[in-house]
């Protein structure tokens, strides 16, 4: 689904973090170009 | 980490709550100061939809809050609670109060040592003086005021009328600005406000108080001295603590959690007999998400200022107290996957204790109002939360699948506090936590806070602290 796209990442503290998203999709064999974690509340 | 087979206890003789309902002050929270400047006429749209101070003290979730109404209730009462209201609701909780902007106005000129903020005199007479503590207020003519505000002062409004002014404390410094002192200050007054108040409902000299940890979220301090802090002694001097000394504990929103735990320590190891651990409300905050409130026909919900103070000191027979052996913290290697979390903040505490998940009667977590997150799309915080456990419960072959959302219902509960950050991180539960031991409805209950302090930029971690509250049955 992902396959030669940039990936940016953004995870949610309550949720899943940005890492654990980007070390998902990188050990897939996607390129994530940025992630991060965002607290909304 | 404490490894001994014998419990260690420290007693809670009791906490306090309060709601300081501020509606023209919400114009100066984070979100609304930028979108406002950035689109001039939201302003008017965000005043139609400040709500009056009857309305925010017979809202469902701020009657549970000051302790008028058992958490677990609120999931009985018809929705949208912002348009059910509580009939009879009362300003005066078991556990504290709402305070009502014209008084936070007289708690803020009171609390005040460096000419900051003025008023004008008649309207000051007229609806705040009788709330008057402290230093005397300064008064300004209305022309004077709004010379001021025109300079960058910060006008201070009642509905329609301005009433005041707030001002930076030096023109160059940034740490020093009006919006910066007004939030400092409203933590401030608010801790104080609470501290009064538990020592109040104890029946406590203020001079019994030996040590005040603080762990509100300001960052209190100069250019030079940007989060330099010990807000604690000026809540602890504003409270009348005359013998207290104090220093800030801060980790994002598990600032409590790590906050009783240090407290908890010190009196363990003698060193304090007394420890009051306090936090203010965190004006930032105020309508972080008003856009969709507005975008939803809502009122901003996002209008109060939370505050608390709790009071420790040795374990007493049959007293509810926290377990310090229980005391756990996130380490750094741990990762930030919300299993992880659970596994260090639960799961491995309680099987120190030789405890299961299923043996906690009631978890408190992160306790936001999801009426405030759900419109904005934040989802409902507690829930989610709660799953994790439940998930992990599942994992550990502790509970079946199917009953995961009995697991939510009977060791969780509705979020009710508003979105201030520290506030709804596990704290606010502690006044009903209390409750529920001395009635015997619960034997234990496991406080669990997150601090994301990947906010500021220095690190992608996350972090949490946690710790056991059980009866101290002799």
């Amino acid at each position: 689904m992902f396959k030669g796209k940039k990936i940016i990442a953004i995870g949610e503290r309550d949720g899943v973090p940005g890492p654990v998203i980007a070390e998902c999709l990188e050990g897939a064999g996607y390129e994530v170009v940025f992630q991060a974690t965002e607290c909304f509340v | 980490m404490l490894d001994s087979t014998k419990p260690v206890r420290i007693g809670i003789e009791g906490v306090s709550y309060s709601l300081t309902h501020v509606p023209d002050l919400v114009r100066f929270g984070s979100k609304p100061l930028r979108e406002l400047r950035a689109q001039p006429a939201l302003g008017a749209e965000l005043a139609k939809r400040l709500r009056d101070f009857a309305a925010a003290t017979a809202y469902a979730p701020h009657q549970v809050y000051i302790g008028n109404i058992a958490p677990e209730k609120l999931r009985d009462l018809p929705r949208p609670w912002y348009e059910k209201l509580i009939e009879g609701a009362t300003a005066q909780g078991r556990f504290g109060d709402l305070v009502d902007q014209a008084k936070f106005y007289a708690l803020l000129a009171g609390a005040d040592q460096f000419n900051l903020v003025s008023f004008e005199e008649k309207w000051f007479q007229a609806q705040a003086a009788a709330h008057s503590i402290g230093r005397a207020p300064r008064f300004k003519p209305l022309s004077e005021i709004q010379n001021l505000c025109d300079k960058g002062a910060l006008p201070l409004h009642s509905a329609d009328q301005l009433v005041g002014a707030f001002e930076s404390a030096h023109e160059e410094d940034a740490s020093l600005a009006a919006e910066v002192l007004l939030e400092n200050l409203a933590g401030k007054v608010s801790a104080a406000h609470s501290l009064r108040l538990v020592l109040d409902s104890l029946n406590l000299n203020p001079d019994d108080i030996d040590f005040v940890i603080s762990c509100s979220e300001e960052a209190v301090g100069d250019r030079y001295n940007r989060g330099g802090g010990n807000l604690a002694k000026a809540i602890a001097e504003d409270a009348g603590c005359g013998n207290a000394a104090g220093c800030d504990v801060k980790a994002f929103c598990a600032g409590p959690m790590y906050a009783m735990v240090h407290g908890a320590s010190l009196i363990q190891s003698g060193v304090a007999r007394k420890v009051a651990v306090v936090a203010g409300g965190s004006l930032a905050k105020l309508g972080m998400k008003f856009e969709s409130h507005l975008k939803n026909n809502m009122p901003v919900l996002e209008d109060v200022l939370g505050s608390f103070a709790v009071i420790l000191s040795s374990a007493m027979p049959n007293q509810p107290c926290m377990r310090l052996d229980s005391a756990a913290f996130h380490p750094v290697r741990a990762g930030a996957a919300p299993q992880a979390m659970a596994e260090y903040l639960a799961e491995k505490p309680l099987a120190r204790l030789g405890m299961k998940l299923t043996d906690v009667d009631r978890y408190a977590v992160e306790l936001h109002n999801p009426e405030i997150t759900v419109p904005s799309g934040s989802g409902d915080v507690p829930r989610t939360n709660y799953l994790t456990l439940a998930a992990l419960a599942v994992m550990r072959g502790l509970i079946e699948k199917n009953e995961m959302t009995d697991f939510v219902r009977t060791r969780g509960m509705l979020g009710y506090a508003p979105t201030q950050g520290h506030i709804p991180s596990a704290i606010v539960y502690l006044g009903h936590a209390l409750d529920a031991l001395r009635s015997g409805t619960i034997r234990n209950v496991l406080f669990i806070a997150k601090g994301s302090l990947f906010l500021g930029r220095m690190t992608q971690l996350s972090d949490g602290c946690s710790f056991l509250l059980d009866r101290n049955e002799l």
